[in-house]
């Protein structure tokens, strides 16, 4: 939306044009030399000419040709001259004027310095949020003189940062210490790097700015801890909220049939591909709702996990009633099963499933702390699925019986439960949960055969930790763990926070064996 | 299990010698057929790949040795597993990793025997080199001697079982619970030995062996100690277990796995008899996976992976638990198939295997041995 | 569950049979006459109070039976004796010395504490040769296990247990091919190979033809004496046939102690069974 806009005002701006800006800067810009080319494009930023903003657009397009001493501007179809912005016909011996990645970067703080001058004030904005990071010394003059005209506040305080990065080399220690003062006021990753320098006697030789670089570098610094605390809280609570997709239904199924359906992580692949078939076919018969074809995938990924979780629990599990170590052995043979028919039928490599355009980018708290829209997401997808569970256990019939069956489950049936059809829809339902959660998980990580694999031990400590049959102590313990690893991950690497968590979890049950939330009797223990 | 019948040859009273009760452990028939088995694999098998020339239809492959030597490792992880799994009644999904530490505590010391033969000819082993390791970490020290190998073999997985095995019984943590934690347990450690920094070589291993006890590892005759090694310490095992299941401790093992709590009510504290067998179990995979590595020529963290884990309770489920020969007939079974499989029909190989379990519990709770049983107890029936 | 108290105390879980002299409070002192004295034992389950305040005292020698409807916390006061369930407060001793509390179940074997569970609880796969070998009186530890091997006399005494409880017929046979009354007697024969001083039986006659329920009555008044014995028992022909003192449990404590024919005429009593 936003590119589209700006494309127009710069075409408005191009066509309405009044003064040319310098041939020979121009014809500079087309140079064999790479520093040429970039004094050219510093010296046409400083103008602030729509002229120049079209001709800088257009390098950065890789549609500026040259051909002898002329420069032409060819966007496919029609050649312009580049300096009068009229038809002309370009030679065939016309050549593209090359743009490396270290002209890109220079091109798009041009672009964005005159861009500092539009007349729109939401195109001031971006172009100032662009000018935030890799603003050299050549930037100072023409962004001082964009924030002495800027009204906007917001503008202007973005704009001071960006100037400050730019006077930072400055001769004159005054000017350098009002930079760094500026600065300290930030808690971004890139301006620490820039202060770096000013700190140390070699590189700064003035001792008062030396010092307030030292004071802003502390400060900076304890800010951005905030923000990785943050972060690492954040991703714990994404973690948290996939593990608890996965678990619910374990915890559902092993609490009434105590059994441990090691295919359970399978089912998380199913719900995955669904999402990815139900892509495919949108891409191919409804390209136009594309956006649509996740919310569309949840439904459709439910009931294929929960009928694929009937076909498992009617003609296996349902059979080894009891032998509940056979039953992790079986349900071991119906994941190997699952996992090769996925490789026969979508290919042993990982498949492409996209964010659809509304889950994609994020939400910026901190410089160093962006939520991105498809985890939270996630976390809000996680806590919807968590009060259907909620309602479908506590207020309807099924959830009754359901809740009748694991906690005692020979009383059960004396009272009349049908306890085989409760199985079997219990299990439908697990499926079907970590179906959902399948969904979840394609739109964070790889979709592929073996993705289900490593979830059937993360979601199985969520349920010894929060306790069998309990749906308070599953969220406590997905988040709990999510989030408890995410942050010793921050610390001592995956490796080591995964054996953590695990020598935690075995020291956690020696003093509540029966997890968070014991269920307490006669009947608890057998 | 019914230990009475097989005691009643002997005195029925009073003190019998050891080695008179190990001997009494297994009837005429098993000794037999245990004789038959060592000779064949001390005398004819050699024999067969040394004198018969190449030529021949009974010649025997180096293929086939190296291949039938590993598949008697898998019995013996398949025997030690039916010990904890048959009798116990615990399901552990995560001996792989005793097998693997057998492995690489074996492996350390074929690595030191490189020596200088290494691509980078230091005295340290290549990886280390790569990792720019200036020393041995101290964990390597006396990786050198074989003596303190062997040591090794038994004592690391010996010592995180007991570990291990000790706070998980005695938080009394059993059924599914048990079998997923020892499966988290295996899959942390193999995360753990994929690490460079962990110091047994990340993602590779050991490999690339050149000698054992300064004698070319893959000489013929090398080839074959190992091979009638592997053969000795199954046909040892076999005793050994056979001997443990028909004693008093058997039997209280296979009371625990029954009736928990009636075995505590009675006064036997179930705690140190499971840590007794899980131990046991542990160390004969141990020395299974040290003497697969030479065999075999690699050990990595892959060793480790719950998928393999899991596969050892397949080999025994498929032979029969409870009784000693079926996890031998299993592993056999299984991976003569899985060889083939492999070999011919690699994508259904997964088919096959899933299906297995799924055939095997469902269809064959007693697996192959309780089948060939039931017929012949059919068969009797027909006749009389 | 309250295990992680027993846990912390013990935090060897030790041997039984090794520390019996050191962990444990002292030998079993029966020199005053009280073989087992509970004191204001309180279990709660999730607020729910299965025993409250129980206080109940056995002589050495004697044979109780202790009476009452479901939930009365018959079963738990049970579990808690043998260490299966640990009291929220309250005192258990096994004699003047011993602290139950403190003990795991297999140490609480030891000092002379036998039980019968309500279902019969023997080892199906075993015969019951083998049944009563294991419950044998003797060093239980895993390294005596592994050497153990039967002693003529040993022979004998499974020999004459399996004859009174009319099993020697079926000696080589595996337990769970025998009748429901079959088993309960193996259980009992079980308990006695244990040699205890204090049995604690629950329901020991439910299943069993009235020949083999007043045969059990006698077998447990020739056994009372030598023996103290806790019977939990709802068939009152039984109970009469057994004779001396009855208690009546009622929502985790007692309403009632005296003979059969006093208890049967409380009206309290009365009113719990018959409800108001």
């Amino acid at each position: 939306m936003k590119k589209i806009l700006l494309t127009f005002l710069l075409c408005a701006a191009g066509f309405g044009a009044a003064a040319a800006p310098d041939p020979a800067l121009v014809r500079q810009l087309a140079a064999e030399d790479n520093s040429d080319k970039i004094t050219a494009i510093q010296q046409l930023a400083q103008t602030a000419d729509p002229e120049a903003t079209r001709i800088l657009q257009a390098m950065a397009d890789d549609s500026l040709f040259l051909a002898g001493d002329k420069v032409f501007i060819f966007d496919g179809e029609t050649a312009r001259d580049a300096l009068s912005g009229e038809t002309a016909e370009m030679p065939d011996d016309a050549e593209s004027v090359t743009v490396n990645n270290r002209l890109r970067g220079e091109l798009a703080n041009a672009l964005a310095a005159l861009k500092l001058f539009d007349p729109d004030s939401a195109v001031r904005l971006a172009a100032a949020r662009e000018l935030q990071s890799n603003v050299g010394a050549e930037m100072a003059e023409i962004l001082g003189r964009a924030k002495a005209q800027e009204s906007d506040a917001q503008i202007k305080a973005l704009l001071s940062l960006a100037h400050a990065q730019a006077t930072l080399q400055d001769a004159d220690p005054a000017v350098r210490l009002a930079a760094v003062r500026a600065l300290a006021e930030t808690a971004s990753p890139a301006v620490k790097s820039l202060l770096l320098p000013l700190t140390d006697k070699a590189t700064e030789a003035d001792d008062g700015v030396r010092n307030a670089a030292i004071i802003a570098l502390k400060e900076i610094e304890r800010r951005l801890a905030w923000g990785e605390t943050l972060a690492a809280i954040f991703s714990g609570l994404s973690l948290g909220s996939i593990l608890l997709l996965a678990a619910l239904g374990l915890a559902i199924t092993y609490g009434v049939m105590g059994i441990i359906n090691m295919a359970h992580g399978e089912l998380l692949m199913v719900g995955a591909y669904t999402a990815y078939v139900m892509q495919s076919l949108f891409r191919n018969y409804l390209p136009e709702w594309i956006d649509w074809y996740l919310p569309a995938a949840i439904p459709v990924a439910f009931f294929t996990a929960a009928a694929v979780g009937v076909l498992m629990e009617r003609t296996v599990i349902r059979w080894l009633y009891g032998r509940t170590l056979e039953t992790l052995l079986a349900t071991w043979g119906l994941s190997l099963v699952l996992i090769q028919a996925a490789r026969v039928i979508f290919g042993a490599q990982n498949v492409e499933v996209s964010n659809p355009s509304w889950m994609s980018g994020g939400v910026e708290l901190l410089p160093n702390l962006i939520l991105p829209w498809n985890r939270v997401i996630i976390i809000g997808f996680a806590l919807f699925v968590l009060f259907l569970v909620w309602v479908l256990m506590n207020r309807t019939r099924l959830g009754m019986f359901v809740r009748a069956v694991t906690q005692n489950r020979p009383m059960a049936g004396c009272v009349g439960v049908l306890t085989a059809r409760i199985d079997t829809m219990a299990f439908a339902l697990g499926a079907g949960i970590a179906g959902l959660g399948g969904v979840a998980l394609s739109q964070i990580s790889n979709v592929g055969p073996d993705m289900g694999q490593g979830y059937i031990v993360d979601s199985f400590m969520v349920v010894v930790v929060g306790g069998v049959g309990q749906l308070a102590g599953a969220v406590w313990a997905a988040l709990g763990l999510g989030i408890f690893s995410k942050l010793l991950e921050g610390w001592a690497g995956a490796v080591i926070a995964k054996i953590a968590i695990l020598v935690a979890i075995i020291i956690f049950i020696q003093k509540r064996p029966q997890g968070i939330f014991a269920l307490k009797g006669r009947f608890a223990d057998q | 299990m019914s230990a009475t019948s097989s005691v009643l040859s002997l005195p029925a009273s009073g003190r019998v010698p050891l080695t008179l009760r190990v001997f009494a452990a297994l009837d005429r028939k098993a000794w037999i057929a245990l004789g038959i088995f060592l000779a064949l694999a001390l005398i004819v098998v050699p024999v067969l790949n040394l004198a018969v020339p190449p030529e021949s239809a009974f010649h025997v492959s180096a293929y086939a040795i190296t291949l039938i030597g590993k598949i008697m490792c898998y019995a013996l992880v398949a025997v030690a597993m039916d010990l904890i799994w048959g009798y116990g009644g615990i399901l552990s999904l995560g001996h792989g990793l005793f097998f693997a530490l057998g492995g690489y505590a074996f492996g350390m010391y074929l690595m030191r025997q490189i020596g200088r033969d290494g691509s980078y000819q230091s005295d340290l082993p290549d990886f280390m080199v790569f990792l720019d390791w200036k020393e041995l970490p101290w964990f390597w020290l006396g990786s050198d001697s074989f003596g303190w190998a062997a040591f090794l073999v038994l004592a690391v997985p010996a010592v995180v079982a007991f570990v291990f095995g000790y706070f998980a019984f005695r938080s009394r943590i059993k059924g599914v619970y048990f079998s997923i934690i020892t499966q988290a347990l295996t899959y942390a450690a193999m995360l753990l030995f994929f690490r460079n920094e962990t110091g047994f070589g990340g993602n590779n291993g050991f490999t690339d062996f050149k000698r054992v006890l300064d004698v070319p590892i893959t000489a013929p005759e090398t080839r074959l100690v190992l091979f009638a090694l592997t053969a000795i310490a199954l046909a040892a095992t076999l005793v050994f277990s056979a001997w443990l299941v028909r004693s008093k401790f058997g039997r209280v093992l296979t009371a625990i796995r029954d009736a928990e709590s009636r075995v505590m009510f009675i006064g036997y504290n179930p705690l140190w008899y499971k840590l007794t067998i899980w131990v046991i179990s542990a160390v004969l995979c141990g020395i299974a996976g040290a003497l697969y590595v030479p065999q075999v020529g690699i050990i990595n963290p892959s060793e480790m992976s719950p998928a393999n884990s899991i596969e050892i309770a397949i080999w025994v489920a498929v032979g029969g638990r409870g009784t000693l020969i079926g996890p031998v007939i299993g592993a056999f079974t299984v991976n003569l198939a899985k060889s083939w499989f492999t070999v011919s029909f690699p994508e259904y190989w997964l088919f096959f295997l899933g299906l297995l379990f799924i055939v095997v519990t469902l269809l064959l709770p007693q697996g192959l041995v309780g089948l060939w049983k039931k017929l012949i107890s059919k068969k009797q029936g027909a006749q009389a | 569950m309250n295990a992680q108290a027993a846990l912390i105390d013990q935090p060897d879980g030790g041997d039984s049979a090794t520390q019996l002299g050191h962990v444990v409070t002292g030998e079993l002192d029966l020199s005053h006459g009280v073989a087992l004295y509970l004191e204001d034992i309180t279990v709660s389950f999730d607020g729910f109070k299965a025993l409250n305040n129980l206080t109940l005292a056995i002589n050495a020698g004697e044979l109780r039976c202790i009476i009452g409807p479901n939930g009365a916390g018959k079963t738990t006061m049970m579990d808690v004796i043998t260490g299966k369930t640990r009291p929220d407060s309250g005192k258990a001793f096994f004699g003047q010395t011993i602290d139950l509390t403190r003990l795991t179940e297999p140490e609480i074997a030891h000092v002379g504490i036998g039980r019968k569970f309500q279902k019969p609880t023997i080892f199906e796969q075993h015969t019951a040769f083998e049944n009563l070998e294991l419950a044998m009186k003797t060093d239980k530890r895993v390294w005596k296990s592994l050497m153990a091997w039967l002693t003529g006399d040993d022979r004998d005494r499974i020999a004459d247990t399996l004859k009174l409880i009319r099993l020697d017929g079926e000696a080589d046979r595996p337990a769970g091919l025998l009748s429901h009354g079959q088993k309960q007697w193996l259980e009992i024969g079980m308990l006695l190979m244990q040699e205890p001083k204090l049995l604690l039986l629950d329901e020991p006659v439910a299943g069993m033809t009235d020949d083999e329920t007043m045969r059990t009555a006698e077998l447990f008044v020739s056994l009372a004496g030598k023996h103290s014995l806790v019977v939990v028992e709802h068939d009152m022909a039984f109970v009469e046939k057994l004779g001396g003192l009855v208690t009546v449990l009622h929502e985790g404590s007692v309403l009632a102690e005296g003979d059969l024919a006093t208890v049967q005429n409380d009206q309290r009593v009365i009113e719990v069974y018959l409800g108001r």
